[in-house]
């Protein structure tokens, strides 16, 4: 069992999933991600972590081509998802976004029923024939959202009703319905108590089967916890990244110990 | 680390678990020290004052262990952090060992005050047990300094305490087969000295963790141990 484990911790052989070269981003004139390269793997926890305002959540939605929706944000620089630059003139964003889904730090469930909240990406990218289909998607999606059990007697009750952990793990639900290959979480958990808390990172364990997960944290004990592979931006620019294990106990960067051990740097 | 962290009261639990640890390693110090010279000078006192003395360094070795329990549960520490906690743990463990041994010494030297004295062999003890103070010493610093460079020159040295003891051992098997009178005398000064030669491998494993505290890597084992004695006879004594 434990040899198995080191096994797996050793290999860390996963596909790339995402490939980032030489990506700035930039909001009017000031200049948030600085020349940042990361390879993502597949089937991969990878935490972001950095002080507030280093920029890890404008590189995290680069990733899924969120930034577009900001008039002033200019990102430079290839991302390509399994080898396909993701910001092609061809590639929809939308259908993008179903491929590389978001869980942001609020839990933000639509008003409206559990039941609807999970089909609402489902119905737009009409990936379900008939309803038997889509109960079927529906059930699926909230049992890999870890919260089948605790609503599967009151899908038409509305999301907005559930408590703060349920509704993360329905906004996750939600997220994992339209069949997305990656889940980008930004700090999916700041707004949950412990035991929500402790409940999300089991099931983001779990996505890492099916997933490659990235999430932004600023609790660096849940990057540690969570994630196999841990990026340390600080200032706009990837300081360090490398296999979580490491960068816990022995970093490279002198920024990265400063910033982990809570020292004044 | 030269920074502080940003909760002063972290900084001042890792400095009083270290703080702890270095009043142990001068208790160990002078415990080998004061051993060897109480086994060379029949100094009953001394020998006393040593084996009274072990209870002091088992005592902090607990409270080392119970505050770097603490500081793991309470702040979670990583990084450099983190390898300054296992190694406190590690060192003082070490450091409780050599204890022991010294009071061994000690208690031996209760015995071999009342036979007489064989050859010149408890001087090369304690020369012995002097080398290895002198490795613990540098040790110490080299973990109160951070220097590397130091830890590995101390895990170098312990190749000589490895040979000084099978000079020890060649000797003290020359004087057994001379008088069988001798034997209880160097029964007693064969287990001292192999006591000494245990403290030289705690002491090199101390420097070795302060190679690892520094540098986040255990030294390679480049070394071959020098005890020869597994393989001695008393052929061509
Ligand atoms: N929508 C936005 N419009 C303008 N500037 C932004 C916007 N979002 C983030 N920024 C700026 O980009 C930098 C990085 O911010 P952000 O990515 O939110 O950092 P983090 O997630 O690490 O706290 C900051 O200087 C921030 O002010
Ligand atoms: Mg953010």
């Amino acid at each position: 069992m434990n040899d198995m484990r080191l096994l797996q911790r050793t290999q860390g052989m996963n596909d790339i999933k995402i490939q980032a070269n030489g990506v700035d981003v930039f909001y009017a004139d000031n200049h948030a991600i600085k020349d940042v390269s990361v390879e993502i793997e597949d089937k991969t926890v990878t935490a972001f972590i950095g002080p507030s305002g280093c920029g890890k959540s404008t590189f995290l939605r680069c990733l899924n081509r969120m930034n577009d929706t900001i008039d002033i944000c200019k990102v430079t620089g290839d991302i390509l998802l399994d080898g396909e630059d993701i910001y092609d003139p061809k590639v929809d964003p939308v259908q993008l976004r179903a491929k590389v889904g978001m869980v942001f730090q609020k839990p933000n469930p639509f008003p409206k029923s559990i039941y609807d909240n999970v089909a609402y990406g489902p119905r737009i990218h009409g990936l379900a024939k008939n309803k038997a289909e889509l109960d079927e998607i529906i059930e699926k999606s909230l049992r890999r959202g870890a919260i089948w059990d605790e609503v599967k007697d009151r899908l038409k009750q509305p999301g907005t009703g559930l408590s703060g952990g349920q509704q993360q793990r329905l906004c996750i639900a939600r997220a994992i319905a339209t069949e997305p290959e990656v889940l980008l979480m930004d700090e999916p958990c700041s707004a949950l108590d412990p035991i929500a808390t402790a409940q999300v990172e089991e099931l983001i364990d779990e996505l890492k089967q099916n997933y490659s997960v990235v999430i932004v944290t600023h609790s660096m004990q849940q990057a540690a916890r969570v994630s196999q592979k841990t990026a340390f931006f600080h200032l706009g620019s990837l300081v360090e990244y490398g296999e979580t294990g490491k960068i816990f106990t022995n970093p490279e960067d002198s920024r990265t110990e400063s910033y982990i051990t809570g020292r004044i740097g | 680390m030269i920074d502080p962290h940003i909760a002063s009261a972290f900084d001042r639990d890792l400095e009083t678990i270290q703080a702890m640890l270095m009043k142990m390693g001068g208790l160990v110090e002078t415990a080998i020290l004061e051993g060897a010279e109480a086994l060379e000078h029949r100094d009953l006192d001394k020998a006393e004052k040593v084996r009274s003395g072990d209870k002091a360094i088992d005592r902090l070795e607990e409270q080392v262990n119970e505050e770097a329990t603490r500081v793991i549960a309470l702040r979670a520490p990583t990084a450099s952090d983190l390898r300054t906690v296992m190694t406190v743990i590690k060192i003082s463990a070490n450091l409780e060992r050599c204890g022991d041994y010294a009071k061994n010494m000690a208690k031996r030297t209760t015995v071999l005050a009342e036979t007489p004295p064989v050859g010149s062999a408890s001087v090369s003890i304690r020369k012995l047990a002097r080398e290895v103070q002198l490795m613990l010493k540098d040790a110490l610093d080299s973990y109160i300094q951070r220097d590397a460079d130091l830890a590995m020159q101390v895990i170098e040295r312990d190749e000589d305490v490895d040979q000084i003891y099978n000079a020890l051992f060649r000797e003290l098997l020359t004087h057994m087969m001379e008088d069988p009178r001798n034997i209880t005398p160097c029964m007693h000064l064969h287990f001292v000295a192999k006591n000494c030669e245990r403290m030289g491998d705690h002491v090199t494993s101390i420097a070795e963790q302060v190679v690892y505290l520094v540098t986040g890597s255990m030294p390679d084992d480049g070394r071959n141990k020098q005890d020869a004695t597994p393989y001695m006879t008393d052929e061509g004594l």
